[in-house]
């Protein structure tokens, strides 16, 4: 076949069937593209990856040096977000903080991720009474409201960024544990396992060259959903004095420093709150277009 | 019936005793010694070994848990390391305080949030429906900690219009029967308490209610889809039946079941989850008060404390499931 006979057909072949192995990414990222509240996420996305690469560059002032004299300057050409209590330019400190964001989603995600999926993945194919322990666990941790467990990891292995990551990568795994089980245990029913198995692939392999490359799908809209749920989150621990110290240019931070001084200086908490918001909805939004783009099957779930 | 509602209580007792694991092991995350944590650098070391002796640090972790276990069932929890009080007392304190927020806030979002969801589907892809499932993706997306802050600013401190913290004005008599300030205020017949307590609860009740709102919307207009385009349905219709008896009696009813599981969820976790709503508002409840616990080292509280949440939550969740069976019947069979 031409690979132009391949592309006209392709359309409808990736309708009828998610999985050919004719490039159903390319076709998805299409997809994606057509989606239009999905391209606003991702353009969202694109400029917070962009700013956090190029933040030296982009921001205006140091994010961290204090300049008494211009404490509290309303938003100006000067200072376009203003200043906040240690004359710091918020503007900057925003920039700044995009790349505390993502490290936080690639960290506390990536721990969720390794570790949901190698437990998910282990009970889905085994089955039995693995799957039975691995299960109440899972519903063991999740007895717990979710931020509580997050704000006493945190506390107990002491604050700061690194271990409020891990608190929240922690308390995550258990959903992504549950979204690769109910994949897996479909998967492996396919014939295709069937035949791997009678080639005399190892369960290792199995369950990593070929059950684990078919449920990219739904964790890839899981991934990127959680990120926006881990930057509020820690955010959220930032806030509470848990997260990120001072002086770090994290947002929660921002917003727990400018909250004795909002009454007089609104703009020191409106902008960095805005900043979350915005970065969290662009990741809603680009997971909600994937969902669509990437695994119809999953509309509306 | 019976018979499923005490495998459903068998189920749980599995989690019962994994969330009391958890909820024990969660002080001895802390590096080093938990006594010293609790004591600061500064305690001499008689008090620490004292300490160490009234708390039974020095005993093996599993003879620790054994006895955490044998005192819980029996209603001891320990006492908070600082107000001497006991934690199950305590926490009784603050209950009825998250209760009301959670409610008034539940209340908000099932209303709203449902009303939503349902005219959502029923005109899909209408103006409506964009644009409130665009705020229910806003909903999901705003931090609950900068919304608060941004409604003090608003309400309280620009426009004076709501007190931005407390459930109560310093100087308002109210005799309290339930704890619940709203329901005491009704049954006593005081006006001006009610007044009082109404207005102190708005601005928590609608930064807690916007995660819950946005969920039950989107939860309820996906499963309206699913059963407006059942058979049953077109034949309401055709039989000419008025829209709203259709879309209510006939559409809804079968359409809750998911509303319900969300509910249920939210409900179980604000009771202990809303940390960040109370902490901002000064809301004396149960997520503020673990939460000070926990930045105070106050570990009585902050293992005691987390259990019960906990295991709120699992009843609560028990408690739905079993509400399912008189809602929708064919789940017995499983």
């Amino acid at each position: 076949m031409t690979p132009q006979g391949t592309t006209a057909s392709g359309e409808v072949a990736v309708k009828l069937n998610e999985y050919v192995s004719r490039g159903p990414w390319v076709e998805g990222f299409l997809r994606l593209l057509r989606h239009k509240t999905a391209l606003v996420g991702l353009i969202i996305v694109g400029i917070l990856l962009f700013t956090a690469l190029l933040a030296p560059l982009l921001a205006p002032y140091d994010p961290i040096t204090q300049d008494l004299p211009n404490r509290l300057q309303a938003p100006s050409s000067e200072h376009l977000f203003g200043t906040d209590a240690h004359g710091r330019d918020i503007l900057s400190r925003i920039i700044h903080g995009t790349r505390i964001s993502i490290q936080i989603g690639i960290i506390a995600v990536g721990i969720s991720l390794i570790f949901g999926t190698f437990l998910g993945a282990v009970s889905g194919y085994y089955g039995g009474k693995l799957d039975l322990v691995v299960m109440r666990a899972i519903d063991i941790v999740m007895a717990f409201p979710y931020i509580l467990l997050a704000i006493a990891i945190t506390a107990m292995l002491g604050p700061g960024l690194t271990n409020a990551m891990i608190a929240i990568g922690l308390v995550g795994i258990p959903i992504y544990a549950r979204v690769i089980r109910g994949v897996v245990l479909s998967v492996k029913e396919m014939e295709y396992i069937d035949a791997a198995k009678v080639s005399g692939c190892s369960n290792f392999r199995i369950i990593f060259r070929h059950v684990l490359p078919n449920c990219m799908a739904p964790l890839v809209v899981q991934a990127t959903l959680g990120v926006g749920t881990a930057i509020l989150d820690a955010a959220g621990l930032g806030f509470l004095g848990l997260g990120a110290q001072p002086p770090h240019p994290e947002w929660g931070i921002m917003l727990n420093q400018g909250k004795e001084v909002m009454s007089i200086a609104p703009w020191v908490i409106m902008f960095p709150g805005a900043a979350i918001l915005l970065v969290v909805l662009g990741f809603n939004l680009l997971g909600d277009g994937l969902r669509d783009a990437l695994d119809p099957r999953l509309k509306d779930s | 019936m019976l018979s499923y509602i005490i495998k459903r209580i068998l189920m749980i007792i599995p989690v019962i005793i994994g969330v009391s694991i958890l909820s024990f092991l969660l002080i001895h995350l802390v590096p080093g010694d938990p006594a010293r944590m609790m004591l600061g650098e500064r305690a001499t070391p008689k008090q620490l070994v004292e300490l160490r002796e009234t708390l039974g640090l020095n005993d093996p972790l599993y003879v620790q848990y054994g006895r955490f276990v044998e005192k819980a069932v029996q209603g001891d929890l320990g006492s908070s390391v600082r107000s001497k009080m006991p934690v199950f007392e305590e926490m009784g304190n603050k209950l009825p305080a998250t209760l009301e927020l959670t409610l008034f806030a539940l209340t908000i979002a099932v209303l709203l949030g449902g009303l939503a969801g349902v005219v959502s589907a029923v005109k899909p892809y209408s103006i409506f429906d964009n644009l409130s499932m665009g705020l229910a993706l806003f909903g999901v997306s705003i931090p609950v900690f900068w919304l608060g802050l941004m409604l003090i600013w608003i309400f309280g401190v620009h426009l004076h219009m709501l007190p931005p913290s407390g459930r109560l004005t310093v100087g308002v008599e109210l005799q309290t029967i339930t704890n619940l300030y709203i329901l005491d205020s009704l049954l006593t017949g005081n006006w001006k308490a009610f007044k009082d307590a109404l207005s102190h609860i708005i601005m928590p009740a609608v930064a807690l209610s916007t995660i819950p709102m946005a969920m039950i919307a989107r939860v309820t207009r996906s499963s309206m889809l699913e059963v407006l385009g059942q058979d049953y349905i077109r034949t309401a219709w055709a039989k000419g039946l008025p829209g709203r008896l259709v879309i209510f009696r006939h559409a809804f009813k079968n359409a809750f079941l998911p509303v319900l599981t969300v509910i249920g969820l939210q409900f179980g976790y604000l009771l202990g989850g809303a940390v960040m709503t109370e902490e901002i508002f000064s809301w004396p409840g149960v997520g503020r008060w673990l939460f000070v616990a926990i930045s105070a080292r106050d570990f009585p509280i902050v293992q005691g404390g987390i259990l019960m949440v906990a295991l709120l939550f699992v009843t609560i969740n028990l408690i739905v499931d079993i509400l399912y069976t008189y809602v929708d019947p064919r789940i017995r069979l499983d």
